[in-house]
């Protein structure tokens, strides 16, 4: 195993699906002469040549940088990516990746901080992905460039200098295949991307006090592992879903309600929510600690299913 | 000629495309007489009637409630997308918006699976699942009409990438109205297209309306190919009401896409008669102008100048009509034969069953469930069989213009 960040993990699994197929290209702002504006896409341009990492002009109604500014694009993923396979009766194939760091930054406000991972796992006809490891990136984003529908591949941008360990050999995570990120009796805690980190360190306190907590990662939104969830909760009994996203109609009132109908009789507490305040996200450094999830609120909503103060 | 590219520039060498050209505007509006095969001629004037007839069935069918939803007709139009398609080669592309009936016939699409598709049939061609507006042929190339005004553009700046990624010589036309050249998906996609050299023909049908908002009041440049100067591409103004001179503005621009890998923006100025859609009472506009611009039908014009340039005489013409409102009759048949889409299929053909999902998640949700079949080709049925082409050139007789054809109704 070698260790990588997650931005070398993504940059070479990039670098072998172009390799192993001269259909994969890319297409974005500043991915080629540039080196990508998170370096992800570094080294690419000299390797495949202009025609397959194309830099395009800040054109965003066809392609994008980040998550923040994909809402320019929303028409045409949202009416066109998803929709085109189904309008035409299963004609048509829409074999594409977009990928680019989401979810909140350092103190760059509102409009460049911010999750919409619901807003694109409501969609049917989209995969959604969001790893948060870098062997996850690695095998979820193979898996993403292979798969031949709109895959949505929402990365981190804290976490591109995560490192952790990547297996050598050619390999590849299946999109909707969950993964235990701890294992645990006595709470489940549901998070993807880097609320994953966040669950860990709350882990790591409540393991301090003498309870187990076990880190369920879906790693795919759409579609969802609902299984690893629910085998967990039978389990604990208890369940905690962490989110970055906005509470309001966010992800994790879908895997709540999921959780309330398949694992009743296991429940031992209201399936609970900590996610980011309901407001834009604020600048100031003392506002962004309140706005997002910290390990303190989790371990707090942990002691309240498991009923200690 | 742009400046080149730095010498020190850190990855000169992996610039491997030719330095974008200047382009040069075209100069005028030339409608020329190209000649045409005298069989040719009679397989276009067939085209035009069969998409007017097919048209108008659909509007009986929709005042019998038997089709549904947006119907937005094409009559008066026809000779924009007939002559554009038929300077196409079989293995080209072509992508539209909404208004799209008359494109999926111009490319040879079956009007019974069209019809079926109309009034929801699963023999449909798109299964019943997309309607008036959304009539996909992929076996012909043709990547069918898109509901969003504009939406379609940088598709087709898409598949004159893909084009020129794969090297081939093919060519994309992209049809919209002169509604879409307000949005914002217009710009950008000229802009690439003249960029990345894309072999793409973008033709405008402007027939001076979006639903009630006329072009006076929606335009700040009313010569609307005039907006690629801004973006340095080709352009050019071309009668849309004649099929001759669009198939002469679309062979010029054709040909430049293929051989010279460049876009052009065309304007087939043209009208259509009725409504925007079935609903529209059409309140914008006054009945003289209609009317007035009904005289210059494109069947109409055609069938003149058959007779009068090719020796036709109107009871060939009027065999032509009878056979093809033989064909759609046998359509409605057709369609009324057909089964609509079974419950089941309403979850199929949401994604692409695929070896890199977990089918345990998978087996969860119910399209993924039903993503089973791989991509599917519509079906075909036998080709109809139009009734024997006229012997040859009967001696010249004066032609009176009365076709049947293009009367308004
Ligand atoms: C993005 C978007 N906005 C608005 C509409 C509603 N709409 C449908 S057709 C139309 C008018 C378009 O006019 P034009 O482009 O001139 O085409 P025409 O119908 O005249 O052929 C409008 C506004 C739409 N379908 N998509
Ligand atoms: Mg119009």
């Amino acid at each position: 195993m070698a260790q990588l960040t997650m931005r070398e993990a993504l940059n070479q699994a990039l670098k072998e699906e172009m390799t192993r197929d001269p259909n994969v290209f890319i297409l974005g702002e500043e991915v080629g002469a540039y080196q990508g504006a998170y370096k992800i896409t570094q080294g690419l341009l000299a390797q495949f040549g202009e025609w397959r990492v194309r830099d395009t002009p800040i054109a965003e109604e066809a392609m994008m940088m980040t998550f923040n500014f994909s809402l320019l694009a929303l028409d045409m993923i949202v009416n066109h990516a998803a929709k085109y396979r189904y309008m035409s009766g299963g004609q048509i194939r829409c074999p594409m990746v977009m990928r680019g760091p989401s979810g909140a930054a350092t103190q760059v406000a509102a409009q460049h901080s911010q999750g919409f991972e619901s807003w694109y796992a409501h969609i049917p006809g989209l995969v959604v992905v969001m790893p948060s490891t870098p062997k996850d990136a690695k095998g979820l984003l193979k898996s993403a460039i292979r798969d031949d529908n709109p895959v949505i591949f929402m990365e981190n941008e804290i976490l591109y200098n995560l490192k952790g360990e990547v297996p050598e050999e050619e390999f590849h995570i299946p999109l909707g295949l969950g993964d235990i990120k701890r294992a645990g009796k006595d709470v489940t805690l549901v998070a993807w991307s880097r609320s994953v980190i966040t669950s860990l360190a709350a882990a790591k306190t409540l393991a301090d006090e003498g309870v187990e907590a076990e880190v369920v990662d879906p790693r795919t939104l759409r579609p969802l592992d609902e299984d690893i969830i629910f085998e967990s909760v039978r389990k604990t009994g208890r369940c905690v879903v962490v989110e970055e996203g906005w509470r309001y109609a966010g992800f994790g009132s879908e895997i709540a309600d999921r959780v309330q109908r398949e694992c009743f009789d296991s429940l031992d507490a209201p399936v609970l929510r900590v996610t980011a305040a309901d407001v834009p996200m604020p600048y100031a450094k003392t506002l962004e600690k309140a706005y997002l999830p910290q390990p303190e609120r989790i371990v707090e909503a942990a002691h309240q299913v498991l009923y200690r103060s | 000629m742009r400046e080149p590219a730095p010498h020190n520039h850190p990855h000169g060498n992996a610039l491997t495309l030719p330095q974008a050209k200047r382009y040069k505007p075209l100069s005028d509006t030339r409608t020329e007489s190209g000649t045409m095969d005298r069989n040719q001629a009679l397989a276009l004037y067939r085209q035009m009637l069969l998409i007017r007839r097919f048209e108008e069935r659909c509007a009986q069918l929709y005042v019998e409630g038997k089709i549904g939803g947006f119907l937005h007709l094409y009559i008066g139009q026809e000779a924009v997308g007939v002559g554009a398609i038929s300077q196409t080669r079989a293995d080209d592309y072509l992508i539209a918006y909404y208004r799209d009936h008359g494109y999926a016939l111009a490319r040879g699409a079956d009007p019974r699976l069209l019809l079926a598709e109309l009034c929801g049939k699963f023999t449909g061609i798109s299964r019943g699942k997309g309607g008036s507006m959304h009539f996909y042929d992929i076996p012909a190339g043709n990547f069918g009409g898109d509901g969003i005004v504009g939406g379609h553009l940088p598709l087709a700046a898409g598949i004159g990438y893909g084009i020129r990624m794969r090297g081939t010589d093919q060519v994309c036309l992209c049809f919209f109205g002169d509604g879409a050249v307000n949005e914002g998906a217009f710009h950008e996609t000229l802009n690439v297209s003249a960029l990345w050299d894309l072999p793409v023909v973008y033709i405008i049908e402007n027939n001076r309306y979006g639903m009630g908002t006329s072009i006076d009041r929606a335009s700040s440049v009313k010569d609307l190919y005039q907006r690629a100067s801004a973006y340095g591409v080709p352009r050019r103004e071309v009668n849309g009401m004649d099929i001759v001179a669009v198939r002469s503005a679309l062979g010029e621009a054709i040909d430049r896409a293929r051989k010279e890998k460049r876009p052009t923006l065309i304007e087939a100025e043209t009208y259509r008669y009725r409504g925007h859609s079935m609903s529209d009472p059409g309140k914008y506009r006054t009945k003289e102008e209609v009317e007035s611009m009904m005289k210059s039908d494109p069947i109409l014009l055609f069938g003149r100048r058959l007779m009068e340039q090719e020796r036709f005489t109107q009871a060939d013409l009027d065999a032509i009509d009878k056979d093809v409102l033989a064909q759609m009759e046998d359509a409605v048949t057709f369609t009324e034969q057909s089964p609509d889409p079974p419950v089941e299929s309403l979850y199929e053909d949401v994604y692409v069953r695929s070896p890199y999902i977990h089918m345990k998640a998978a087996e969860k949700d119910p399209a993924w469930r039903a993503a089973i079949r791989e991509d599917r080709v519509p079906a075909s049925l036998p080709p109809w069989k139009p009734a024997a082409p006229p012997p040859a050139a009967p001696a010249a007789q004066p032609a009176e213009a009365t076709a049947s054809a293009g009367k308004a109704k």
